[in-house]
């Protein structure tokens, strides 16, 4: 009896290890690779025919037609198409694993200011989520905080790590700030209830404005502080914005509306700042403006409904034209929840059917993401001297139905794109025998 | 009698204290008996008897609070008090029909407010309620307003001061409110003001101050107040098994009253009148004052209603960031609302007005002239403020007209009762005066000789008092001075010099007969006494007031939004030339095909088609597809959850269609033409769904696809059990082994049911047998119609166990569970499913977003489909609906599915699982014509509907659609120009003038089956974080 046991148990025990749910993160590049006879999107609007891309140690060699490749291992991507590393630009991923156990949930800190807060120590490599991104091309994510107004820094990471010093791409490189809604709240019957957790008889705009003014108050008290060259007591929530004062930093203001998205080009020229809009749908209403203050936009999932019942239906669809055609420096994301991030490319092709080239609504997921995130000197484009993060796809990684992605490279390093949800398919069908 | 008379004047004009006509019977006196007769005659007057019948310089006669005579020749008795209207005018006092006057409001029951079929509170399941009620914490038949009324003489003045003399009033709280009394306004004892104890009786879409859960929605209110009729009607048998239930009684009771449902609004007018139209019940019922946005539907009613005069405000449209999210619906309706009554009066529908809903009642005139100039008819107004509502409630042989023997409510006005200039002087209730505005009885403007007695010597003046209180003292100079007149007493004073040398002299007086006597002071403090007899009229003036504008008014659109239609759409015979056909049949994708389309149906398919009566859609490019079906949506309805109890199987979503969602538009710009509108998963068995066609424009019943099987929503898991509750879960189940209990005992019941009910029908043939009444139960109807296979689940379901349990308990039962909705574990169970017969309908690539949502895979659909189920890919969400062929198109990427095969999972797979694959779901011929023309491959992220065709309609066209993105930028600017004007000349006054409010944004109420966030946009608001859905 005690033997039919441990035979069961070994034969679990084996099950087990062919439906392992994590990937191992895969080992440094060791010998050069080529991957040749592909079309290359370079990810700044240029496409080469018949390319190949060359990297060793992690870093893009060579990118051209017709170059030699030297002792380079050979890849043939005949008929295929290779992209720079898509990159989600705003994010909850391995901070939220699933959003309705409190558990699980990372994301957001109690409290109004916190800018000391850091997303990159609670980021969780092993998340079943990030497994499931790298096969649609998305390398590489900003991870940001949730709470409060200002909600701590975001990090950049990898999508191929075994913690998170490994994943760490680049560090804190932004403070968020979550300005409170200028919109006036439905009133009427009812008005909200618990709706946004707003207090019924406070007129929300005109707390929204004091708020936002008691972060400016913030502001001007840190470059006080700042300036003193010597502290009798550390204050670390001061400490934690050096960096924008400094421009090591940008400040995310994560804001919507056109009075909201004006109050934050103000805090770029009061306190000098790098300002990125996140959110910004209704963007396209100011774009000359952005333009004119330099400030980057990061929009939310294209695939959403328009803001107004009066809308044009496809105005969330357009936007990004808009933005191209106003020379606004943009990023496309897809935040609704981590495990939709994947649709990532499909929001950019969708961007493309409104009006975007397909090299633009690509730009849109990569360089210029690097851009706004100040990693575009590691990322973001293939070329010369950046990281080789390369994804090699069947087809067109901006559709659906020819983001087929076959090989994926991360500093240069082929990962593995398994993950639970190809295991669970596979396990099943072996069950039913349709493979 | 000539004392009598005396006595009778000085009482008439002491106010504050009761003026009883006749002592009453059985109360003691306190102080001394004071027997009157109360007789007047009323001279000289412009009589209106009713809204129809005028008569001039006549007299009528009142005594003892009713009318006695009234004509031309009528001979004025000797007691009589005799009031001289020369020049006035007298009409039959106001009644309003919908009143609360005299009720104090309904204290909310304990613990109301925090029960709710939401996600997120505690639940409160039972009626708090105590005594020998119903089960029903909001059916308070048994509420009587004659009971709990007392007469309220500050809140009657208010009313009396715009006309009214009586009103119906009831208790506005709960969705059966009791009955209504009829009461005059009269400042008199109970006792005599209380002209019908139950007048009425009142319903309503409102659970008022009960907090008991259910219902919880729209549809559940409905299917409550339909058990309620089945359960009234079954109680009149006595039924051992229900006791006392004094609701019922009373429900009972109340059906031979005039029934009066307060809708207020036009589709739930429509929902009320059809609960009606079932119980051979004819409602009266209280608009909500945009009736005439479907004037049609309302005359189709056949029912009389009541409207208030509760305009929306005007908006502060200064600011253009908060413009943007001003409603072009909410601008029009603004617009467009003072023509409500008009549009009924066209219409031919019979109406009455209330002052109910106006924030201040004295706005009550203005907006009724308001009314007036949009066309109501001042015959219409003065009718359904009179004889229309006593019609309707049965006491015009007492009041509504001015007749002998009719009560004498009436009122006095200084000219025509709805003119600007009128000033409503008296308001008499019961044969009592009540003054409104004395003061102005007698015109004091015109020309006097004024002779002062300074101590300089007497000063003589010709005075003109002018309008506005401006005086002209004309002596050796011409001075200019103020004077005010409140009916008695004259104050004068004018003013000598300018600058800061300006000396005033002032006089006040009294006045008596044709000559004012008074005293005086002037600049130096000296006194002097003065006198001033009345010489001559002002000279009328020409009106100087400028002619009004004629209005200009934008039309009604189909629906009342942006995009809707002025003209509906209309069907056309349609030859779409040389395409790429996906037929989603075996035929496959046929290249440069034609369609050709007659009388809403697919009439040919093949090459070089030509029909001279169809127009041509040139396709050449492009691809043709059917038109998108999606088995799992929330749009177009006013409620999706009923979650006040676990079997709701009672209420029905097509009870509650709402076809003004903005989502049916944008769908149809995403290729949609079919959507299965199911009720949410707050419950183990939910409600009855509703197919529909997404007919743009058309209205609730329209909108429904005709024969199509019904089907009912069940639901597994997480949300049956409450898994999101934050203030935790009283209701039974909160464990997937509670909701196989909840399936076993629902259909336990229903077969009891069902055998009692045969039992007793088998009984009933049987000559001179008892007969057995079995309660009907609608609940279980629809439960034995699930075993009967006539009617067919579509379950949602996460993981396996829960899928496996619920075919098992269906086998059990003797049925199949037709459709497992979501189904993210269904590959785990793909084998079981296709031996219990089930379809499934999924999403593409959702998961983790709750926990029973860790094993969904985007290859589920691949796996089930290779299994041989037939699978769809659903929305469950207004936004990703748009894009559902994109979604199917995730399966050639996952899974490696054909893309014709990918395309099937949101055309013909559906179709099927629907049971309307015979009408709908493939291109072939004799199916509807519901056709999308693509500008591209339609699996392609690439690829827009540019043509969406709903039974050979055009619903969709992207050019038509950039026309009227122009059309509703113009007509919002426009309308914002007459704002703007507005605003610049107002002069104040309600429903516009100077009436201003903040700008409201335009919120859009989604529905959602609340079980995933999906963020669909910043003006939206999930129904379930309301308040009044919870």
């Amino acid at each position: 009896m005690k033997k039919i046991f441990i035979y069961i148990g070994c034969v679990f025990a084996t099950a087990s290890v062919s439906a392992q749910e994590t990937m191992s993160p895969a080992p440094a590049q060791k010998e050069t690779i080529a991957l040749t006879n592909a079309t290359i999107h370079i990810g700044n609007g240029q496409v080469i025919e018949n390319g190949t891309v060359i990297f060793s140690n992690g870093k893009i060699t060579e990118v051209g037609a017709g170059i030699a490749t030297g002792s380079a291992k050979l890849i043939d991507c005949k008929g295929k198409q290779i992209y720079p590393g898509l990159i989600l630009p705003s994010s909850q991923l391995g901070l939220v694993e699933v959003p309705t156990v409190r558990a699980t949930d990372d994301a957001t800190e109690i409290g109004e200011m916190n800018p000391s807060i850091r997303s990159l120590v609670a980021y969780n490599t092993d998340s079943k989520v990030i497994n499931t991104l790298r096969p649609n091309g998305i390398l590489l994510a900003n991870i940001v905080p949730a709470g409060g107004i200002i909600s701590g820094s975001s990090s950049v990471v990898q999508l191929d790590a075994w913690n998170w010093e490994d994943a760490a791409y680049k560090a804190d490189l932004g403070i968020h700030f979550r300005m409170p809604s200028l919109l006036t709240r439905r009133g009427g019957r009812g008005g909200f209830g618990n709706f946004g957790g707003q207090q019924q008889n406070v007129d929300p705009v005109k707390r929204g404005l004091e708020q936002i003014e008691a972060v400016k108050a913030f502001f001007r008290e840190a470059k006080a502080y700042l300036a003193e060259p010597k502290h009798e007591s550390t204050n670390l929530k001061f400490e934690a914005v050096r960096g924008l004062f400094e421009k090591k930093q940008k400040l995310f203001i994560h804001c919507n509306i056109v009075k909201e998205m004006l109050l934050a080009v103000d805090f770029a020229k009061e306190f000098g700042f790098d300002v990125v809009l996140v959110g910004a749908v209704d963007s396209w209403q100011i774009a000359d403006i952005l333009k004119q203050n330099n400030i980057a936009v990061i929009l939310s999932q294209l695939h959403n409904l328009p803001t107004m019942i009066d809308d044009d239906i496809d105005q969330p669809f357009k936007t990004p034209y808009l933005l191209q055609k106003a020379g606004v420096l943009f990023a496309l994301n897809d935040d609704d929840e981590n495990s939709r991030s994947r649709n990532l490319p499909f929001n950019a092709g969708t961007a493309s059917a409104y009006g975007l080239t397909k090299e633009q609504a690509l730009s849109a997921i990569t360089l210029n993401t690097a851009n706004i995130l100040g990693i575009a000197d590691k990322t973001g484009s293939i070329e010369k001297g950046k990281d080789a993060n390369i994804v090699v796809s069947e087809g067109d990684i901006l559709d659906m139905k020819s983001n087929i992605v076959t090989q994926a490279f991360i500093q240069g390093r082929s990962i593995d794109l398994n993950n639970k949800q190809k295991q669970l398919a596979e396990k099943y069908e072996k069950k039913y025998g349709i493979k | 009698m000539q004392k009598l008379k005396n006595l009778l004047l000085l009482f008439a004009f002491s106010a504050g204290s009761f003026q009883v006509l006749e002592a009453q019977a059985t109360f003691p006196v306190n102080d001394v008996a004071n027997p009157k007769d109360g007789c007047y005659a009323f001279t000289n007057a412009i009589i209106f008897k009713t809204a129809k019948d005028t008569l001039k310089n006549a007299t009528m006669v009142i005594r003892q609070g009713k009318v006695e005579a009234i004509g031309n020749n009528i001979s004025i008795p000797k007691e009589a008090v005799v009031i001289d209207c020369n020049g006035k005018y007298i009409y039959p006092a106001f009644i309003d029909i919908y009143s609360d006057y005299g009720i104090a409001s309904a204290a909310p029951a304990q613990a109301a407010g925090v029960g709710g079929g939401g996600f997120f509170r505690t639940q409160q399941i039972t009626s708090n309620t105590k005594g020998a009620y119903g089960w029903n914490q909001s059916i308070k038949a048994e509420t009587e307003a004659c009971k709990i009324f007392s007469a309220d003489d500050a809140k009657a003045k208010t009313l009396r001061d715009i006309g009214f003399g009586s009103v119906l009033t009831h208790q506005k709280d709960g969705i059966a409110r009791g009955t209504g009394a009829f009461v005059t306004l009269a400042n008199e004892p109970d006792n005599f003001v209380l002209i019908k104890d139950k007048a009425s009786a009142h319903y309503s879409f409102s659970r008022g101050t009960s907090g008991q859960s259910y219902p919880s929605s729209m549809m559940g209110m409905i299917a409550l107040l339909r058990q309620t009729y089945l359960d009234a009607q079954w109680y009149k048998s006595n039924p051992a098994a229900e006791g006392v239930n004094l609701s019922l009684k009373s429900w009972n009771d109340n059906q031979n009253l005039p029934q009066i449902f307060d809708a207020n609004d036009k589709w739930n007018d429509l929902r009320a009148d059809k609960i009606g139209d079932e119980f051979g019940v004819q409602y009266i019922i209280k608009g909500g004052g945009n009736e005439y946005q479907r004037i049609r539907e309302m005359a189709e009613t056949k029912a009389s209603f009541i409207l208030s005069l509760n305009y929306p405000a005007a908006m502060d449209v200064d600011d253009p960031n908060d413009l943007r999210f001003v409603g072009l619906d909410d601008l029009k309706h603004w617009e467009l609302a003072p023509g409500n009554p008009a549009a009924l009066e066209k219409a031919g529908i019979n109406f009455c007005l209330t002052s109910a809903d106006l924030t201040n009642p004295a706005d009550f005139m203005a907006n009724l002239r308001k009314a007036i100039e949009y066309g109501l008819t001042e015959q219409k107004a003065l009718d359904a403020l009179t004889k229309a509502p006593a019609t309707l409630l049965g006491v015009y042989d007492k009041i509504g007209s001015l007749d002998a023997g009719k009560i004498a409510n009436f009122i006095i006005t200084s000219g025509p009762v709805f003119a600007e200039k009128t000033t409503l002087l008296q308001n008499w209730t019961q044969g009592i005066k009540n003054a409104v505005k004395d003061e102005n009885w007698y015109d004091v403007k015109g020309s006097y000789n004024l002779v002062a007695n300074t101590n300089t010597g007497v000063k003589a003046f010709t005075v003109d008092l002018k309008d506005a209180g401006v005086a002209s003292f004309i002596g050796k100079d011409t001075l200019t001075g103020k004077y005010t007149y409140d009916g008695k007493l004259v104050k004068l004073s004018y003013t000598e010099g300018r600058g800061p040398g300006a000396r005033e002299t002032i006089l006040s007086g009294a006045v008596a007969g044709n000559t004012w006597n008074g005293f005086g002071s002037d600049a130096q403090g000296n006194k002097f006494t003065w006198m001033a007899t009345f010489d001559k009229k002002a000279e009328p003036k020409a009106d100087s007031t400028r002619p009004k504008q004629p209005l200009v008014l934008g039309k009604v659109t189909y629906p009342f939004l942006s995009y809707g239609w002025e003209e509906l759409p209309k069907q056309e015979n349609i030859l779409i030339k040389n395409g790429t056909v996906w037929t989603s049949e075996a035929t496959g994708k046929l290249e440069n095909t034609d369609v050709l389309v007659k009388n809403g149906k697919i009439a040919a398919i093949g090459k070089n088609l030509s029909d001279p009566t169809a127009k041509v859609i040139d396709a050449t490019g492009k691809n043709v597809t059917p038109g998108i079906i999606d088995e799992h949506s929330h749009i177009a309805s006013s409620s999706t959850n009923e979650g006040g109890q676990s079997v709701t199987s009672e209420v029905r979503i097509g009870d509650n269609l709402n076809p003004d969602d903005i989502n049916i538009y944008r769908q149809l710009s995403g290729g949609v033409t079919t959507s299965h509108i199911l009720h949410g998963s707050a419950n183990t068995i939910g409600g009855q769904t509703q197919l529909i066609k997404l007919r743009w424009g058309m209205d609730d019943q329209e909108l429904k696809f005709a024969g199509a099987d019904p089907f009912i929503k069940f639901a597994l898991g997480e949300n049956v059990k409450r898994s999101s509750s934050t203030q935790g879960n009283p209701r039974f189940p909160d464990t997937r082994m509670g909701v196989e209990e909840v399936q076993m005992d629902a259909f336990q019941r229903a077969s009891d049911y069902q055998k009692a009910m045969k039992a007793a029908e088998e009984n009933n043939k049987k000559k001179g047998a008892t007969p057995i009444v079995v309660r009907r139960d609608l609940e279980l109807d629809a439960l034995v119609e699930i075993m009967n296979k006539k009617r067919f689940i579509t379950c949602h379901s996460y993981v396996q166990s829960e899928i496996n349990e619920t075919m098992k308990v269906a086998e059990k039962f003797g049925f199949t569970v037709n459709t497992f909705t979501h189904i993210l574990e269904g590959y785990k169970v793909a084998d079981k499913m296709k031996a219990h017969g089930s379809n499934a309908s999924t999403f593409s690539d959702w998961w983790i977003y709750k926990m029973e949502v860790v094993d969904a895979i985007p290859y589920n659909a691949y796996i089930m489909n290779k299994v041989g189920l037939n699978v769809a890919i659903n929305s469950d969400d207004a936004e990703m609906a748009r894009r559902l062929n994109q979604e199917a198109a995730k399966s050639v990427k996952y899974g490696g599915m054909s893309e014709e095969d990918a395309l099937k999972m949101v055309t013909i797979n559906p179709a099927k699982m629907l049971h309307v694959d015979s009408k709908v779901g493939s291109i072939k011929v004799g199916k509807d014509a519901d056709l999308v023309v693509w500008s591209d491959n339609p699996l392609s992220i690439y690829a827009k509907a540019e043509k969406t065709i709903v039974d050979g309609t055009i619903y969709f066209d992207r050019d038509k659609d950039a026309e009227m993105r122009k059309q509703n930028q113009a007509e919002k600017a426009r309308i914002v120009q007459k704002l703007t004007t507005l605003k610049r000349t107002a002069a104040g006054g309600a429903g516009g003038g100077g009436n201003f409010q903040r700008a409201r944004p335009r919120y859009e109420i989604v529905n959602t089956c609340s079980d995933h966030n999906h963020n669909t946009g910043l003006l939206t608001i999930d129904a379930d974080d309301l308040d009044e859905n919870n």
